[in-house]
């Protein structure tokens, strides 16, 4: 069964949201995201400093099987990268709420976060 | 509605994930692709793949029926147990489909795929009217590859009475086990690129064998595995690398064709003889990945001779890096580049298979 900790905010694309204590979002694909992807073999991520919508695509994270687009839950700047996902995509499996989060962004509108999908809403639409 | 093996509950028992694999409910891994593809590198890895088509094949014409039918010459099986490939042709020169014929006691046993089973059985009864033979399903066989450097071994351990067996048969042989009830039959053949045998057996009898085969260490490996080890292998999947559009010439079938004795007449041999005349227009080609992500299917690859496609394309488990098979204009140079996602990223052209036994072949 698909992990959602009851702390993060979600999307419908699979995505899950973290607000920092610098009030800075970070930002990875859910528990549910990977085990529908399998084993994952190549992250690709934006660069620091790019101006994102809501809605962009802004990488892509390939399995054995596919591959799949990363879209920007919130409209903001990315302030971070995580190169450790980059080296060692396998890690999209095993953590996906802790080591293998995506990047960090700077949100455009801080009360954006507080509308997104919280846990309980984002367990009913995957069925956990 | 899904059909399913007779191994479905075995399947459910182990957590295979079930997915559709052209109308069977069969699972693509058990947890881990990457992990049951290297079981079969290095160990042993059991596939259940009941959902290929078994035809035999009988009569005083049977030899000239399959001369007829395929592009490669079952003449050249010159003993009972010997197993040839061959594509099985359009009189245009497309491909119906690609499979195994054994000579077996009763003449010929043909293996073709699941996906091309309706077709290929009322192309074969079509052309089998104008000769003496005699077409059967084999619907109620099972059907295991049991793959991997430690097959023979461990399934010699499962299954003691076929032992002697499996030691005397080479590389791509086959052979019914008189020595077992119900119709079995072992062959040293597979899709992997490692040893191992595909052993057909009735369907009430499959689920025993698998759990003696899981007793003696081999672990079950799901059809996503399957497809990540033959494309290492450089072998061809139907529907990939060629299809009734695709002269096998195109697609690295070339060695499939039996052009000699001149006077066999193929179905599909004149529309080859003249594209081979004229030169095939595109080759089949390995590319390995020098670039940013993942091949796959259906990108277009630029080179210095036009545009080519890749036909299948994935990360390659064994060697860490992104690998394809592609058909590309034959006159195309070693370097290349993939359109992968809007981006051109630069790719080597390599001489297949990418993997054999375990290690990198190609340099």
């Amino acid at each position: 069964m698909s992990q959602v900790p009851a702390e993060l905010k979600y999307v419908d694309t699979h995505e899950w949201l973290r607000r920092e204590d610098d009030g800075t979002i970070t930002i990875g694909i859910t528990d549910h995201a990977q085990e529908l992807l399998g084993d994952v073999v190549y992250v690709d991520l934006p660069a620091v400093g790019s101006r994102f919508n809501r809605g962009d695509t802004a990488g892509v994270v390939e399995s054995v099987k596919a591959a799949s687009d990363v879209y920007v839950p919130i409209e903001g700047e990315v302030v971070a990268v995580n190169q450790d996902l980059v080296d060692a995509p396998e890690i999209a499996n095993t953590a996906p709420y802790a080591q293998a989060w995506f990047f960090r962004i700077k949100p455009a509108d801080a009360a954006d976060y507080d509308g997104l999908m919280t846990a309980d809403a984002y367990k009913a639409l995957i069925g956990a | 509605m899904l059909q399913r093996t007779p191994l479905y509950e075995a399947h459910v028992a182990a957590g295979g994930k079930l997915v559709d694999f052209a109308g069977w409910e069969l699972p693509i891994h058990y947890g881990s692709q990457l992990k049951e593809h290297d079981i079969v590198r290095t160990d042993a890895g059991v596939f259940d793949v009941s959902h290929m088509t078994v035809i035999d094949v009988t009569g005083p014409q049977a030899t000239a029926f399959l001369q007829k039918l395929l592009a490669n010459d079952v003449a050249r099986l010159g003993f009972e147990g010997k197993a040839l490939y061959s594509g099985m042709l359009t009189a245009e020169g497309g491909v119906i489909d690609d499979l195994i014929v054994y000579k077996t006691a009763w003449d010929y046993r043909v293996v073709v795929n699941a996906a091309t089973r309706d077709k290929d059985l009322a192309w074969i009864a079509q052309h089998a009217k104008a000769f003496d033979v005699t077409v059967t399903e084999r619907p109620e066989l099972a059907m295991l590859a049991i793959q991997g450097p430690n097959a023979l071994a461990k399934t010699s351990a499962a299954a003691p009475q076929l032992s002697a067996l499996i030691d005397g048969l080479q590389v791509f042989q086959g052979l019914a086990a008189s020595e077992v009830d119900g119709g079995w039959f072992v062959a040293r053949t597979g899709y992997t690129g490692e040893d191992g045998l595909e052993i057909m057996l009735p369907g009430d009898q499959a689920t025993a064998f698998w759990n003696a085969l899981l007793v003696a260490g081999v672990s079950p490996t799901g059809l996503g595995a399957r497809d990540t080890l033959r494309l290492e292998a450089g072998m061809n999947l139907y529907g990939h690398e060629m299809d009734e559009t695709i002269s096998p010439l195109t697609a690295g079938m070339g060695w499939t064709i039996a052009w000699q004795p001149e006077a066999r007449d193929f179905i599909g041999r004149a529309a080859l003889e003249a594209e081979r005349a004229a030169g095939p227009a595109f080759r089949q080609v390995g590319l390995v990945l020098q670039g940013k992500g993942v091949l796959r299917a259906g990108q277009t690859v630029q080179t210095d001779a036009g545009a080519g496609v890749i036909t299948s394309g994935t990360f390659s488990p064994t060697l860490k890096l992104s690998i394809a098979m592609a058909r590309v204009p034959a006159g195309c140079g070693e370097q290349v580049e993939v359109d992968i996602r809007g981006k051109l990223e630069p790719a080597r052209v390599i001489k297949m298979p990418f993997v054999r036994h375990g290690a990198q072949v190609f340099e």
